[in-house]
């Protein structure tokens, strides 16, 4: 086991020196040159090559990229251009604001999921069957920042029971754990756990729905096991598959709510990554896509592992 | 075509390759027969066709001009004459600009996963029949891509490349791609493995032959079924960036960015302000569900 880990975390090596390519080469992809992002179109060309100079962008590319790492492999993630402070404490402080929505909504949409998704599976009627697929159609098909705006819509604006936008109240400095905070985080937790509610809710659906089809459920039944422990053995098989989509659903969270935090004004990672985009703060954008993008590899990297612990018969090659 | 039936592993579910059906019809044929008689099919492909021939027929269906503002006439409310779906927050028609708007709100959720199907499909398909090296160098660089959330992806992509309607289609091909060269990838690499691709090569077929005939015949379903079914996520993918101002650009009537122009009105008109959205909606159902049929219809399991 401990064995497997490692060689992943190898294996995870190459991928993130491609990421890091990938993440350096953004500035790159930007129009013009990094500079005249941050300077005023008739600034005088000495200034320019002064620029140029202090952050390198006078070197080759593989002599930039190769600084760019090595400084980045520090912890160092630069300054932003927008607010001049140190690009790893803006992500940081983001980052934890997206952590605690990211978690409320995986813990929402996951429960629900494994809930709806099994009854589905075990019910009768088609009915039950019916609605729960609907559901699910609805998760996957909604525009999800559409549908957060329609929550504000109805339950703010109409109905004011809940507020519109904020991570709490208007002289909050961070999320705490009180009332206040917690009306705040409603509406973004549900907008942003459609999708994966959707989608975990589908699988779910059909691993238990094929495991309730194998002959050791037959076999546990002429045994005469009790209904609750036979679904302890069919939900344990299913497990493997189901969190294999719960970990990419997770992490997709993670992408997915730069919309969710844009529409409530969640001072998250996708908040700041937007803000960015239009500030032009380069250094911003790129430390954003590499925190994320890092945490997402290692999400999966801790699944795949999860799941062979789940799975002993998993063995990979 | 149909040359057997064996069940394929594809990363854990199963896909059945298409198998002769009896009385000997081809397998296109069934696959047709079966979506005949698909009434949710139907009804999607059909609210579908509406509106792709609404949008591109627009100019011809006598709609008040899309582009028209007017400060006299803003956020009217649904039902007001000549406006019967009110107007914007410029006093532009909703109804002109909801019908303009399926243009490029279709076209860029299409595009992508059409240019991702070929680009994608071509290096998967080489991948898997060619094996060793070539599968590799090929995977290892999806490897890539793939620990990016693809929203992330998107979004950093047009972010960096900056707003504009060619920007945005490029980088959602280069979201899809890496997942559709997955999936052709794995297909063919099971498909090659069969006996078939063997007696033909023993046969001395030439390589572009078993291509053609053995590989692409068995793998060119599920592929297009696993495409079909990434067509909705595009056109929500395609709006969103849009809705964060970094597809398409003002004033051209697009269904994300009218829902973020008009989020401004959630106060005045609340009901005005949500409709694009159920433009994107009733559009991404459809072609989910229309993924779903054509799934069954050509019998690939996923």
């Amino acid at each position: 086991m401990l064995l497997y880990a490692l060689r992943r975390l190898i294996y995870l090596v190459p991928v993130a020196f491609g990421v890091s390519l990938l993440v350096f080469g953004l500035v790159h992809l930007a129009p013009g040159d990094p500079i005249s992002a941050i300077v005023p179109p008739d600034a005088p060309k000495e200034v320019v090559d002064k620029l140029k100079e202090y952050y390198g962008f006078d070197k080759p590319l593989p002599v930039q990229y190769l600084r760019w790492l090595g400084v980045t492999l520090t912890g160092d993630l630069g300054t932003s251009i927008g607010t001049g402070r140190s690009v790893a404490q803006e992500v940081g402080s983001a980052f934890g604001n997206t952590i605690i929505l990211a978690i409320a909504a995986t813990l929402f949409a996951f429960t629900l999921a494994v809930i709806l998704g099994t009854s589905a599976a075990y019910a009768k009627s088609r009915i039950v069957d019916r609605l729960v697929t609907s559901i699910s159609l609805v998760g996957v098909s909604i525009p999800h920042f559409w549908l957060a705006i329609v929550l504000v819509i109805i339950f703010a604006v109409e109905l004011g029971a809940l507020p519109p936008m904020g991570i709490g109240p208007e002289n909050s400095t961070g999320w705490r754990f009180d009332r206040a905070h917690l009306a705040h985080m409603v509406l973004p937790t549900i907008a942003l756990s459609v999708i994966p509610l959707g989608v975990v809710t589908r699988t779910v659906r059909s691993t238990v729905k094929e495991t309730l089809s194998m002959e050791f459920v037959t076999a546990l039944q002429a045994k005469g096991m009790r209904d609750s422990r036979i679904l302890f053995h069919v939900l344990k098989n299913a497990a493997p598959t189901c969190l294999a989509v719960m970990g990419l659903q997770a992490g997709n969270l993670i992408g997915g709510s730069i919309l969710i935090e844009t529409v409530f004004a969640w001072p998250g990672t996708g908040f700041l990554l937007n803000s960015a985009i239009f500030r032009r703060d380069l250094p911003i954008l790129q430390g954003t896509t590499l925190v994320l993008a890092g945490f997402f590899m290692l999400l999966n990297l801790t699944v795949d592992i999860i799941q062979t612990m789940v799975d002993p018969r998993i063995k990979r090659g | 075509m149909a040359v057997q039936s064996p069940s394929l592993d594809v990363g854990g579910a199963v896909l059945v390759v298409p198998r002769p059906v009896a009385g000997g019809r081809g397998y296109w044929q069934s696959v047709g027969r079966r979506l005949r008689r698909d009434p949710v099919t139907l009804v999607c492909a059909g609210i579908l066709v509406v509106l792709v021939l609404a949008s591109i027929f627009a100019p011809l269906l006598g709609l008040n001009d899309p582009y028209k503002t007017s400060m006299l006439r803003r956020l009217y409310p649904l039902g007001s004459p000549n406006h019967w779906l009110g107007t914007d927050e410029l006093g532009r028609d909703m109804f002109a600009r909801l019908i303009y708007g399926g243009r490029l709100s279709l076209f860029m959720g299409v595009t992508p996963v059409v240019c991702a199907l070929l680009i994608g499909g071509m290096l998967g398909i080489t991948a898997g029949f060619l094996g060793g090296k070539v599968n590799m160098a090929i995977m290892r660089v999806m490897d890539v891509f793939y620990a990016f959330p693809s929203v992330l992806l998107a979004i950093s992509l047009s972010g960096a490349m900056g707003a504009g309607t060619e920007n945005t289609l490029l980088s959602l091909t280069l979201v899809f791609i890496p997942p559709i060269c997955r999936v052709s990838e794995s297909v063919t690499t099971q498909v090659r493995g069969f006996d078939f691709v063997d007696a033909a090569k023993a046969s001395g077929a030439s390589t572009l032959t078993i291509v053609r005939v053995h590989v692409l015949g068995n793998v060119l379903g599920p592929i297009l079924v696993y495409s079909t079914s990434l067509i909705s996520v595009a056109i929500i993918l395609a709006a969103g960036l849009s809705f964060l101002g970094l597809g398409v650009k003002p004033p051209e009537p697009e269904w994300g960015l009218m829902l973020n122009t008009l989020r401004q009105a959630i106060y005045v008109n609340p009901v005005l302000a949500a409709l694009p959205g159920v433009m994107i909606f009733i559009t991404s159902i459809c072609f989910n569900l229309m993924s779903d049929g054509l799934r069954a219809a050509m019998d690939v399991k996923a």
